[in-house]
């Protein structure tokens, strides 16, 4: 008997042993995907790619629905004492991210790595500028992205337009518009739905303002939404549905947008850069992709998802966490990562690399995003990030539907918003 | 004699509480232990990343009650409810009527009016959401085909709500059937035979014999009906996320809205208990009126 009980111990103690040198760490990624594709299955890829190449670590990624639906995964798996040990979400969650301490700043990792600093001076500063809360580093880019138009050549050269000049200024956007509209098409299409309408509005806001300064202060605590020029900028929204009727009436959802355009129902779009895979492989026309048109001058918002590192993991967590988004971000995959879905390319070297010159010389739609980053700010960014948002968006949506006025829609907007910013002054 | 009465009267009793105890720790655990702890933290600053809950009193109520936004969703929530729970029952009521016979294929009959009540409210959304679809939705097509203008119902404030609840009145009349059904089986064949025998026909009989016999069935339905419709926020984030400027937010998809994506803990549970206030007030008429006239054997 005491024989038996001490075999069966030192079997234990062997078989504990030997898990204990197996078994890798394990880490949990959640990420969103926001665009049409097969985004979920390369991000697999990838983290496979990871644990082949690093066996004393295993990532497993957890696809969470879109941007809101993993916020709320990671809020409640950390409630629930389960979180993640890093994710990516929006660059625009980074003041809720630190604010709320879901996400740890990466300065210490950052510092302690001999390539940190070379890891982050190669990052387009258009994208760095959306990783900091007070001068610390919360998030590092990842799948970036910018907004574009699309437009359908087809359709121009049918009604006489020139297919390789789209529009440039908001006149010609009504004038092509114009032209481009008959009984089964509209001319221009923006998604209006929450969640979008304040993505696209930061670009019109860019385009139209007189100081550089779009939507809010870049400390993410005083908003700007009043101005004369953002209500400008709203109205010519209600103009292109109401007055010259070139853009649907009521709101066009986000992902019905391609849907219409790729359909012929509409011949020039604002979206996503990351949906240009998409729209390429299943596009039966001939189609270009150009800057959004200027107001007084040229502007784009910048968007997209960048990685964070959840908050107060074990140390070696936190190493390993890093190591994985090194991975993720390096030249090599950085540049594959935006040809396989569109999303800009975020270091100067991706730039450099053949894989990606070759891709531009085979496909120059593909450069237009990167070209039109030097005139792209980031998107509408403060506290309280997914609150500021749904006010934006609820009173554009009254302009909209024409319960408001564009002034009285961005006045409620405005005071809204700052009764949600007052706990921050 | 006396005492081992009592003996006996207390071992049933203790019998009695460990048969119960089961259900009253699921009930402890799944509803005192959450509106307990609603209650206390809606009377907390409560916001994620916050160390502990602040008190702050009442604070989260007169901020409710002086924002825009929670009065219009009350008048959803509101508007909703009486979209719904008559609209529901009639047509209930009326299946209920329809199907109370036998006959060879009754039970397929019966199935199929029941059928979407058992479909997550998800699946709904997601399917109806082809018949309301701007322009390339069904009804759009329909009305398009016969040279009318497209409506878009979701996107236009007036007619968000009303589209969402012919929705829900087609899933919840099946359900509210089968309530009324069995209600209807109940009622004693000798008093309808009786009310025949004395020339009462048709309407008559419904008007003053059945109806009323129902009369408990119809509370309890209404209660039923009434709760069911403030539990709803699955269909209003698949369709709308509350579109056009919180026109179709309903009372628990706001609670939603405020606890996971402001993540603002102190103002859903507050919320979380004005929709307990509710559903209480619309409980207690039931409750009151279980031994009164209403109630019949």
């Amino acid at each position: 008997m005491k024989k038996l009980v001490g075999t069966l111990l030192a079997l234990v103690m062997v078989l504990s042993l030997m898990t204990a040198v197996a078994e890798p760490l394990q880490l949990t990624m959640y990420f969103p995907v926001n665009v049409g594709g097969s985004a979920a299955a390369l991000i697999d890829a990838m983290t496979q790619d990871f644990n082949a190449e690093n066996p004393d670590i295993h990532v497993d990624a957890v696809y969470t629905g879109n941007y809101d639906d993993t916020v709320t995964a990671i809020q409640s798996a950390i409630q629930g004492g389960n979180a993640p040990d890093l994710f990516v979400s929006l660059a625009t969650q980074r003041f809720t991210m630190a604010d709320t301490k879901m996400a740890m700043p990466l300065d210490d990792l950052i510092a302690a790595d001999p390539e940190g600093q070379t890891f982050i001076d190669d990052f387009i500063d258009g994208f760095m500028l959306d990783s900091y809360v007070d001068g610390s580093i919360y998030s590092i880019p990842f799948q970036r992205s910018t907004m574009v138009m699309y437009y359908n050549k087809d359709a121009f050269r049918e009604v006489g337009l020139d297919p390789d000049a789209p529009p440039t200024t908001w006149d010609e956007l009504v004038e092509y518009g114009l032209k481009l509209t008959n009984e089964n098409r509209k001319g221009v299409g923006l998604a209006l739905n929450s969640g979008s309408a304040q993505w696209a509005f930061t670009g019109f806001s860019l385009q139209n303002c007189t100081n550089g300064v779009g939507l809010m202060s870049a400390d993410g605590k005083q908003i700007y939404f009043n101005t004369p020029e953002n209500v400008e900028a709203l109205q010519f929204w209600l103009d292109l549905q109401n007055k010259y009727e070139i853009m649907n009436k009521g709101i066009v959802q986000w992902t019905d947008l391609p849907t219409q355009f790729l359909a012929g129902e509409v011949a020039m779009i604002y979206h996503t850069t990351g949906n240009l895979t998409n729209i390429k492989n299943n596009a039966t026309f001939d189609f270009g992709v150009c800057f959004l048109p200027a107001g007084r001058q040229w502007g784009a918002p910048t968007g997209g998802g960048n990685f964070y590192i959840t908050n107060g993991i074990s140390e070696e967590r936190q190493q390993a966490a890093w190591k994985f988004i090194k991975f993720c971000c390096s030249t090599e995959r950085a540049a594959q990562w935006s040809i396989d879905t569109g999303y800009v390319a975020t270091r100067e070297s991706c730039y450099e690399t053949e894989l990606l010159k070759n891709y531009y010389a085979s496909f120059p739609q593909a450069l237009v995003a990167y070209e039109q980053l030097q005139y792209a700010q980031p998107e509408l960014t403060t506290y309280s990030a997914a609150e500021m948002w749904r006010i934006l968006n609820d009173n554009i949506q009254a302009a909209v539907t024409g319960e408001m006025t564009a002034e009285e829609a961005l006045e409620a907007a405005q005071e809204q918003g700052e009764e949600l910013l007052a706990d921050y002054q | 004699m006396k005492q081992k009465m009592t003996k006996r009267a207390r071992r049933e009793t203790a019998i009695g509480w460990a048969l119960l105890l089961p259900a009253l720790l699921f009930m402890c655990v799944f509803t005192v232990y959450p509106v307990v702890r609603s209650i206390v933290l809606s009377l907390m600053k409560y916001k994620m990343g916050m160390d502990a809950p602040e008190f702050i009193g009442f604070a989260n109520f007169t901020r409710l009650f002086g924002s825009s936004t929670f009065w219009k969703v009350m008048r959803n929530t509101v508007s909703f409810a009486l979209m719904t729970v008559i609209p529901s029952m009639v047509i209930g009521l009326v299946l209920a009527m329809l199907v109370n016979r036998k006959g060879r294929h009754i039970g397929f009959i019966r199935t199929a009016y029941f059928y979407p009540s058992v479909m997550p409210m998800i699946a709904i959304a997601s399917v109806w959401m082809f018949i309301y679809m701007a322009k390339n939705g069904l009804l759009d097509q329909m009305l398009m085909s016969l040279g009318l203008a497209p409506m878009d119902v979701l996107s236009n404030k007036a007619t968000v709500l009303p589209a969402m609840a012919v929705m829900y009145v087609w899933r919840e009349s099946g359900y509210l059937m089968v309530f009324f059904l069995s209600g209807l089986q109940s009622i004693n064949s000798d008093v309808l035979e009786a009310a025949a025998i004395d020339g009462a026909t048709g309407w008559k009989t419904f008007r003053h014999i059945t109806l009323p016999l129902l009369a408990p069935t119809t509370l309890f339905i209404s209660t039923i009906a009434f709760t069911n419709c403030f539990k709803l926020a699955d269909h209003v984030i698949i369709m709308t996320e509350g579109a056009p400027n919180n026109a179709s937010t309903l009372l628990l998809y706001y609670i939603y809205q405020q606890g996971f994506t402001n993540m603002n803990y102190g103002v859903s549970s507050a919320l979380t208990v004005i929709m307990l206030v509710i559903l209480l007030i619309v409980s207690v008429p039931r409750f009151f009126s279980q031994d009164r006239k209403i109630h019949y054997a």
